[in-house]
């Protein structure tokens, strides 16, 4: 075993390469780019033997991997942002093939605003798809995740699709030392893959997107699907004890972090987490008993291990790194219903939203986080979702919004707006 | 832990040089983080890229606020406020610059009272200009005073692998004077103190308010911005054209220029200074080589002299 400096994308690879993986259908898009780039380089030197075929778009892409998987071959993917939208009928469709393949998002914050930096919006729309989800903190996750993530698909009790992700720049562009297992370690870990009875052929015409009329037949399916992934649960447990026997590296469906004696827990998905554990370290110097979860599964959802790990809590803090409009943190909601009716419930369970495009999330803000939670606690109040943001912060986008208005009027002036 | 930020323009190596950095500091047993930071990569843009280095697992991550060391490939940067070359200098930061300018012409311009170094100047070749990452790892490395010489030969021989010998060697000999320039003022670098949840400055927060759609869509104004962005400012080469040499044929380098910055008034083409961005994609493509690269720096000092003695 080496270790070696790898980005996330870098390690992303090389979880594709050491899975043996026979198949990748491509299409570019920053953050992603690097990890197609290196498999291809890969493959044009002789390293690694496995087809590429670039695709004219993520709807194909995704595509051509599920039919490829539904052939009986391993296939490995890669995708962000607006390309993981731009192919997400096919995301929701594909799932229903029940033919396992493995997927990278390098999760970018969704327009508009373009941004290139990462927030979880883009993954968070394939929640409900019928794709498991693992999240990672790590670069060396990120490979561990990828061997995992086709073990899980593969397993005869799920049969569906699995999402790996990992944050843009914070973890795509950021070399971090990584572990690189043998591939014959590898090989003994992710094992060979028996495709049972998936075997779509030339000549031998199978329809996977049937049409079935009436709701039983359909809700049958639907739930199935369901069904398959609650399974995940147990499937996920099993083999990360297993990978833990094997690698040393553990990967409980959620890590905790300083959480048996605390009286107040963040939780926060994916890289910005072990932001959150440098705070925690500097809260716990300060007294203050504060913990950390980070769920890496988040489809299926560790429900029950939520709720064993923050019975009796004082209060709780969801920081997402997402929006759903109008409503708020799409973790915290998931939480809430979890917790919902749970006797060991925590009476305080708040809401923040925080890390959209890439912001960066400060030390001071987790403070700040804490000490807000610990209000709620004191008062019994729990506040609103919200966005924690400073007043230098509005200062520089009034500048900007001063600067735009100024060129509004003279594009007026001149005459060189047709819709000012 | 040591956090370090790297500053240049796209196409100066940043990167590079920041990989090459933490390899040195991987090879010295130490736990490393590096990585670069840019919006759409655009030859010139400011860029910027940072290590950080720990003798245990780094748990911080993203944007260095509180830098150590912060390295300056390029002077033109400073005054670049999306740049954000000061972000974070305090008195224990120590500042190195790629500069002609004088250390005390930093400090008194930037009012710091931080160490501040420059690089020995090397703007006189063109060709050089590119290894200036090389330069600036070199002399960052003995300022540490955590990396040996034998490290950052390796890290150098390991991070441009593919690039041949050749370039190796002259990056080497680029980096190892630089290391050997600085030989007096090793180790110089402390670590800065960690943030403590028990004393600390808080930021002002605020709830965000809510704002009218006429002022909150991200809208942008027709061209207004592209023009009024002076682009040319990114320019570390500068294309010339020899009206001597140019036969006129009136659209090879407009076509081929991606920023619509050379403008053919007759039959005679101009470049939009103001604007060029010095790809040099209009030097490679002139079919009778009448395009020329200059040091952008080396035409500014001409044009002031020039300047001055008119």
């Amino acid at each position: 075993m080496t270790r070696k400096l790898l980005t996330g994308n870098g390690a992303a690879a090389w979880g594709a390469r050491l899975a043996a993986t026979d198949y990748i259908p491509a299409f570019p898009i920053t953050p992603q780019t690097e990890i197609i780039e290196t498999i291809s380089v890969w493959i044009d030197q002789g390293e690694m033997d496995a087809r590429m075929i670039t695709m004219e778009s993520e709807h194909s892409m995704i595509t051509a991997a599920a039919s490829a998987a539904a052939s009986g071959i391993r296939v490995f993917s890669a995708t962000s942002s607006q390309g993981l939208l731009y192919g997400m009928e096919m995301i929701y469709t594909v799932s229903g093939w029940r033919a396992p393949f493995v997927l990278v998002n390098v999760s970018r914050g969704l327009a508009s605003p373009i941004t290139l930096e990462p927030d979880h919006n883009d993954i968070m729309s394939a929640r409900d798809s019928g794709f498991l989800q693992i999240h990672c903190a790590t670069c060396q996750e990120v490979l561990d995740s990828t061997l995992m993530a086709f073990r899980l698909a593969e397993d005869a009790r799920i049969r569906l699709p699995v999402i790996v992700n990992l944050d843009g720049f914070y973890l795509s562009f950021t070399r971090e030392p990584v572990e690189l297992p043998e591939y014959e370690d590898a090989q003994k870990f992710v094992g060979a893959y028996d495709p049972e009875n998936i075997r779509f052929r030339a000549s031998s015409p199978v329809s996977q997107a049937v049409a079935v009329l009436g709701g039983a037949p359909y809700s049958y399916f639907r739930y199935e699907t369901h069904l398959a992934a609650q399974n995940g649960l147990v499937v996920y447990d099993e083999l990360q004890k297993e990978f833990a026997n094997q690698f040393g590296r553990e990967y409980p469906a959620i890590e905790a972090y300083q959480c048996d004696d605390a009286d107040i827990v963040f939780v926060m998905l994916g890289s910005f987490a072990t932001k959150a554990q440098a705070a925690v370290d500097q809260l716990r110097n300060a007294g203050k008993k504060v913990g950390l979860l980070r769920p890496r599964l988040l489809r299926p959802f560790p429900a029950e291990m939520f709720q064993n790990l923050l019975a009796d809590k004082a209060g709780v803090a969801v920081i997402d790194q997402n929006i759903s409009m109008g409503m708020g943190g799409v973790l915290h909601s998931e939480l809430a219903a979890a917790l919902y009716g749970h006797p060991h419930a925590p009476p305080r369970l708040l809401s923040f939203i925080g890390g959209l495009g890439g912001r960066d999330i400060s030390l001071e803000e987790f403070f700040e986080i804490a000490d807000v939670t610990q209000q709620a606690v004191n008062t019994k109040q729990t506040p609103p979702p919200r966005l924690m943001y400073t007043e230098q912060e509005l200062r520089e986008m009034r500048k900007l919004q001063a600067v735009a208005s100024v060129e509004r009027n003279e594009l007026n002036n001149s005459g060189g707006a047709k819709n000012g | 832990m040591y956090r370090i930020r790297f500053h240049g323009r796209g196409g100066q190596g940043m990167k590079t040089a920041s990989r090459i950095l933490g390899t040195a500091f991987f090879l010295e047993g130490y736990e490393i983080q590096d990585a670069p930071r840019y919006g759409a990569e655009r030859r010139g843009a400011p860029i910027f890229a940072y290590v950080r280095a720990d003798d245990q697992p780094i748990n911080e991550r993203g944007i260095i606020t509180n830098p150590d060391l912060v390295i300056v490939a390029d002077d033109s940067l400073v005054p670049v406020p999306a740049a954000g070359v000061l972000t974070g200098v305090d008195e224990h930061t120590v500042l190195l610059i790629n500069s002609d300018e004088s250390v005390d012409t930093w400090k008194h311009r930037l009012n710091i009272s931080c160490k501040v170094f420059t690089l020995p100047a090397e703007a006189e070749e063109r060709a050089e200009l590119r290894f200036i990452g090389a330069t600036c790892t070199g002399a960052a490395a003995r300022l540490l005073g955590k990396i040996s010489r034998e490290a950052l030969q390796q890290a150098i021989k390991q991070e441009l692998a593919d690039l041949g010998e050749a370039v190796i060697d002259k990056t080497l000999a680029k980096a190892l004077a630089a290391y050997d320039h600085m030989k007096n003022h090793e180790g110089c670098i402390q670590t800065g103190s960690e943030t403590d949840a028990s004393d600390y400055t808080k930021p002002a927060w605020i709830n965000l308010p809510f704002d009218d759609a006429r002022v909150s869509a991200p809208d942008i104004h027709a061209s207004a911005n592209s023009v009024e962005v002076r682009t040319g400012l990114w320019r570390t080469l500068r294309p010339v054209i020899d009206y001597e040499r140019c036969n006129k044929c009136w659209w090879v380098c407009s076509t081929f220029c991606p920023d619509g910055a050379i403008k053919v008034s007759g039959q005679t083409p101009e470049i939009d200074y103001n604007h060029c961005k010095g790809c040099m994609i209009c030097v490679a493509q002139c079919p009778p080589h009448a395009i020329e690269a200059v040091s952008e720096q080396l035409a500014q000092q001409q044009e002031a002299e020039q300047e001055t003695s008119s």
